[in-house]
């Protein structure tokens, strides 16, 4: 490479300068990093307003009674959170972000199949998000329904539910064109040599995601018009005062919404398989069982929606399928566990930011998973269902699985990103800071489900108030650790740094290239003959 | 892509598909007036099916490409329908 780029200087995505100049130059790219770039500064916004959010509702729950706000601004806080991270942070989440910058690299392609297309996503991303934030400002005020929309309640609440959920409907459109794009790359662009058992696993796991994004999203945007039609024009679909079923909305909504945790925990899985290796300085333990178990989540994780609506009305023989199914599901996830301990056993380990992150990772995802055996199994979710246990579950699983390789994936791939290297020791303070707030901040939210304190509620008993006292002050030390890790980053982006190809000594093809990768990622294509990570 | 063959439909095949379409479109509606209880959720979703079919093979080609398209629209389709029976499982045993 070095050898090329004597001959000729090819400018970087960074310094490139196309038909249009400075913002309008990146409003107009079609450049995929620069079109992850995009998605990840509008995610950033969006992911630290929604912890806004959050912490101002923990702040709510510090004490019994009304402390900064009432009912119906708790209400319309928590929905707003809930859609902001959602369905502008986490289902995008590590997909938009890393898939959209590195699964051409990963797999030797010059950019995704169609560009075009691809910068319309990130288009259709924001007028979706315009018109979900708006909906706060615009009608009869901000929903309460929640993000989950639940019928019919939807139908009946006078506040802005349909601008809301045509904002969700927009935003289907860009996950399912995203979804679309990386399946047909990884299909048509692959590098010569590059057979399907070459590529990297977080390809793999992009692979599994852009099937549940192409196929179970229109489920969700159809079920959205059927909300619009029936508020609009009273048409009886899930009313059951004009003839429809509510319990059809939740089958509905949760066919898309159960694969969407996979959209967002499957591409968050393929970038700890891509760290773990590289840090273990050996080769994956597993790499098939690992492909496998990623498309054995995607399939069976089609399956397994019934078990959000145990207590909701459906059949008893219904009821114990979807419980079976579940459990079903655990299995492939606990084979990735399963091969990223197996990776690290006798590696030589390098204790690195990133790696820190991963193992973190791993350690808040086995609580979340577990935690959801509890409420898979029929007899103990009928006890905590609709409890603050559910919160700690799907925070462990959401937050803790997304968020933390979120985190992970940006460590790691910083250097390629930007060039630049940043503080180490004030990362790992910062992620120490965050590991403490996190676990503080949703672990005793476990302990609030099991003696029966219900979710959604700005009031609660005294007799919940210590634990809850616990979880707001965690609230306020895991945004430390995040603004120690944020402020970290952006000053390493604007500092002089250090410009390092491989700062890892990673073995995939991002490792191999320049940092920040030249426009069009190879000066000629490369040729595979060995598989992604030969230690 | 130069080695593929590449199927041109004559207007005759597509204005043949367009009547299909329309006259199963009528059959829809003037379905509804016949009662038939349950059934009529049944005659909608099979004549819609074949609707579906027939703009899969012929307005999107399906029938005139290669077999692994419709090896891989064939297994969307499965899981669809799954995903339909699952969902009335509930309904059966409720």
């Amino acid at each position: 490479m070095e050898e090329q780029t004597e001959h000729k200087y090819l400018p970087n995505y960074l310094e490139y300068r196309g038909k249009y100049k400075g913002l309008a130059g990146w409003l107009t790219t079609t450049d995929h990093k620069r079109i992850g770039l995009l998605y990840f500064y509008s995610m950033m916004v969006f992911f630290l307003a929604g912890v806004v959010m959050g912490i101002l509702m923990k702040l709510e729950l510090i004490s019994p009674g009304e402390q900064i706000m009432g009912a119906q601004v708790y209400n319309g806080l928590f929905t707003l959170h809930g859609l902001t991270m959602i369905f502008l942070f986490v289902i995008p989440g590590v997909a938009a972000v890393y898939g959209n910058f590195f699964l051409p690299i990963l797999i030797g392609a010059k950019d995704v199949s169609f560009p075009r297309l691809n910068l319309m996503s990130w288009y259709l991303y924001i007028i979706g998000a315009i018109v979900v934030l708006t909906s706060q400002f615009m009608g009869d005020g901000p929903p309460d329904t929640g993000w989950t929309f639940y019928a019919p309640y939807s139908l009946k609440t006078q506040t802005n539910v349909v601008a809301a959920v045509t904002g969700a409907f927009i935003l289907g459109f860009s996950s399912i064109l995203t979804g679309l794009n990386f399946i047909v790359t990884m299909h048509r662009l692959r590098a010569p040599g590059m057979g399907w058992l070459r590529m990297p696993l977080f390809a793999w796991a992009l692979y599994g995601t852009g099937w549940i994004q192409l196929l179970a999203t229109p489920i969700v945007g159809i079920t959205f018009l059927m909300v619009i039609a029936e508020r609009l024009l009273g048409i009886g679909f899930f009313d059951p005062a004009i003839g429809g079923d509510p319990i059809l909305y939740q089958h509905l909504f949760w066919i898309y919404s159960h694969p969407a945790v996979y959209i967002m925990i499957l591409p968050a899985m393929g970038a700890i398989t891509e760290i773990i290796p590289t840090f273990a300085r050996k080769t994956i333990f597993g790499y098939t069982a690992i492909v496998i178990s990623s498309m054995a989540i995607a399939f069976v994780g089609y399956f397994v929606w019934g078990h959000h609506m145990f207590t909701s009305g459906m059949s008893s023989t219904s009821r114990w399928v979807f419980s079976l199914l579940t459990f079903l599901v655990a299995i492939p996830s606990a084979i990735k566990v399963f091969n990223w301990t197996a990776t690290l056993y006798k590696g030589s380990i390098n204790i690195k930011t990133p790696f820190l992150w991963a193992i973190c990772f791993i350690f808040v995802f086995m609580i979340g998973g577990f935690s959801g055996l509890v409420l898979g199994s029929l007899a103990t979710d009928i006890h905590v269902h609709d409890t603050a246990f559910v919160v700690a579950h799907f925070h462990y699983i959401v937050f803790g699985g997304t968020g933390f390789a979120f985190f992970a994936a940006l460590h790691y791939w910083y250097p390629k990103m930007f060039a630049k290297v940043y503080n180490p020791k004030i990362a790992n303070l910062g992620l120490f800071i965050f590991f403490v707030g996190f676990n503080l901040l949703y672990f005793p939210m476990f302990y609030l489900g099991m003696i029966g304190m219900p979710r959604r509620y700005y009031d609660y008993l005294p007799m919940f108030h210590n634990a809850n006292i616990l979880s707001t002050i965690g609230s306020w030390i895991m945004a430390t650790g995040l603004l120690i890790v944020i402020i970290n980053l952006v000053r390493a982006r604007r500092g002089t740094g250090k410009e390092v190809n491989d700062p890892w000594d990673g073995k995939t093809l991002e490792w191999t290239i320049a940092s920040p990768p030249i426009v069009e990622n190879f000066e000629e294509i490369p040729v595979v003959d060995h598989g992604p990570y030969e230690y | 892509m130069s080695d593929e063959k590449i199927h041109i439909s004559p207007y005759k095949s597509h204005i043949m598909v367009l009547l299909g379409l329309i006259v199963l479109t009528v059959i829809t509606v003037l379905i509804t007036s016949v009662e038939m209880g349950p059934y009529n959720t049944t005659a909608a979703m099979i004549i819609a099916s074949i609707k579906g079919a027939i703009v899969l093979l012929y307005f999107m080609h399906l029938r005139f490409d290669q077999k692994i398209y419709g090896i891989m629209v064939a297994i969307v389709v499965a899981i669809f329908a799954a995903v339909i029976v699952v969902t009335f499982f509930d309904y059966l045993y409720r």
